[in-house]
């Protein structure tokens, strides 16, 4: 027991001097549990994100989106990989880690069990949801454990790219013909409140985020990093002409921070809870990818074995 | 001849065009992540190709159309693609027999379109032969992987070509157009694709325990304008938001 404890004060000391800590390290198990829930559900959420952007990839309207659309998605299957890998060096099989995720187990950003209905909502997305994701990538990049902040480091590099093609999108459809600036500020009206329960519930309704901050798992809290967001987003939304759907949103002179209006969290808590407009949706779809790839990776697992047993002979 | 030329490097761009939005219907539902990413980078790779000979076809063609011009606005009976290119994309052995049935006419094409005497035609070609190298491969290795993998993966695999195997005498067809470009040393001498496709399809079925189809009937129209009825569909889904805001900018 007392040694628990020396190694519990050891782990913490060395948190505590900003070193990083490594797979073979001793870590509390709390700590390697919390860690694998976060890391998964961050995998999960990469690889649930493709579904509501690849949506419109068929039906970009310029060959140059098309492109750049392309690109984006496939960065997130990426962003994915390294993720996957990250859980792995905590011990749990990438199969594993998928296997949550399709039984409904695993949970992933809720705010991908929204709609993308029209094109206005590709330049939502990356603006406001690439956006957010942002604000806490950039604290990850300095999170406790290594293999989690060094994947952060080649993500973060990846999502300035989106985030600003998406306010390119806005930015372009906002000075475009009054429908096309009906179609993002409908956007915008969608996304923004989704977009503001991205940063998860207030830190007075935070039960995990004390000991994840005194692990420096994580290094602000959810309302710290949602006010900066605000802050940023709407100096943005101003400078492309478009209004964030909040009345009560107003700059406090005192506080030098925009104050902003009740998030739903009613609603919140629904989609969380499986209620979301595209929650069976976004489940199913994986699940059926999932299944219809059995035989192709059954297939690589035998052709790799028999041409190995080939090379032994 | 500048018609023609148009007409040449418009059907280059269709191909690649539309193969391209059909490999884009995978992204986010491949069957391994890894898939998902390869073929997402295809689809890439092809609309880079598209798009360059689309821009360059309406240089030749005059008229100040523009890349988006060309795919967006052009109705069905003006596309030119081989009808290949526009098939469903069925499971995994279709889409990768589909793609590797492609890359193997493909790679050998953008090799003889360096010598090209179209400067243009052959700086593409030369921007497209490596990516057209590593398609051909990573084709060639699932057609292998699937032939010699298991008992379904082989007989996906080869339902796959027998079913597709209809479409590819298009992909050799000749007529006025491609006689002018290749007679001006622009185009190069089909026969000579054709062999190379043949070998390379020989070489990998073997390899995969395939069996090459017999040459049958071979589907024809592609070239002409006259397309199976996926294509309107195709065009329909990709076209529709472009329409329906005419002379918009994106
Ligand atoms: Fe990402
Ligand atoms: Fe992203």
């Amino acid at each position: 027991m007392t040694e628990v404890k020396n190694l519990e004060e050891l782990f913490q000391a060395k948190i505590d001097a900003e070193q990083k800590i490594e797979p073979k390290d001793w870590m509390p198990d709390a700590y390697r549990k919390n860690l694998i829930r976060q890391i998964s559900q961050h995998a999960h959420s990469e690889v649930v994100g493709m579904l509501p952007e690849g949506n419109w990839i068929t039906r970009a309207p310029s060959l140059k989106r098309k492109a750049i659309l392309l690109a984006k998605v496939q960065d997130e299957a990426g962003h994915g990989l390294y993720l996957y890998s990250a859980v792995e060096t905590m011990g749990t099989s990438r199969e594993q880690t998928i296997e949550d995720l399709l039984s409904g187990k695993a949970k992933y950003s809720s705010i991908f069990n929204y709609p993308t209905l029209s094109w206005a909502d590709i330049g939502a997305i990356g603006w406001l949801v690439d956006g957010a994701a942002i604000m806490n990538q950039v604290m990850l990049c300095r999170t406790s454990y290594g293999p989690y902040a060094r994947a952060m480091v080649r993500i973060c590099k990846e999502e300035s790219f989106h985030q600003r093609q998406g306010y390119e999108i806005m930015a372009v459809l906002a000075k475009g013909s009054p429908e096309q600036k009906e179609m993002a500020q409908d956007a915008l009206n969608r996304w923004w409140w989704p977009s503001l329960m991205m940063f998860g519930p207030t830190d007075a309704n935070s039960p995990h985020s004390a000991q994840s901050m005194k692990w420096k798992i994580k290094r602000q809290s959810n309302d710290e990093l949602r006010q900066t967001f605000i802050d940023r987003t709407v100096q943005q939304a101003e400078v492309i002409g478009l209004s964030i759907p909040d009345p009560d949103l107003k700059w406090n002179e005192a506080s030098q921070h925009y104050d902003w209006g009740a998030i739903d969290w009613t609603e919140f808590n629904n989609v969380v809870a499986g209620n979301g407009p595209c929650n069976k949706e976004r489940l199913a779809a994986r699940n059926k990818a999932h299944n219809d790839g059995t035989w192709v990776r059954e297939a690589a697992l035998a052709y790799a074995a028999k041409k190995a047993k080939r090379k032994a002979a | 001849m500048s018609n023609a030329l148009f007409t040449y490097t418009l059907r280059l761009a269709d191909d690649l065009l539309i193969l391209s939005q059909r490999l884009g219907e995978w992204c986010g539902h491949g069957p391994v992540l890894e898939e998902d990413i390869a073929l997402t980078n295809r689809a890439l790779d092809h609309l880079g190709e598209a798009r360059n000979l689309l821009t360059y076809a309406g240089q030749v063609e005059g008229k100040g159309r523009t890349e988006d011009d060309l795919a967006y606005l052009r109705m069905e009976r003006q596309y030119t693609n081989v009808k290949l290119v526009e098939q469903p994309n069925g499971d995994y052995a279709h889409t990768m027999v589909r793609s590797f049935l492609f890359d193997a006419y493909h790679l050998p094409l953008m090799q003889a379109l360096l010598k090209s005497t179209d400067e243009q035609l052959a700086a593409i070609a030369g921007k497209s032969v490596k990516e057209a190298t590593y398609h051909l491969r990573a084709s060639s290795e699932w057609i292998i992987r699937f032939g010699d993998g298991t008992e379904e993966s082989h007989q996906r695999a080869q339902a796959a070509l027998d079913n597709l195997w209809t479409y590819t005498g298009e992909l050799f067809e000749s007529d006025a157009v491609l006689e002018e470009m290749t007679k001006a040393g622009i185009a190069p001498d089909i026969a000579a694709i054709k062999e190379s496709w043949s070998k390379t399809v020989d070489q990998v079925l073997s390899e995969a325990t395939l069996k090459r189809p017999a040459d049958a009937f071979m589907m024809t129209g592609g070239r002409k304008g006259l397309h199976s009825e996926h294509m309107g569909f195709i065009l329909a889904e990709m076209q529709h938001v472009t329409r329906a805001y005419p002379g918009a900018e994106w």
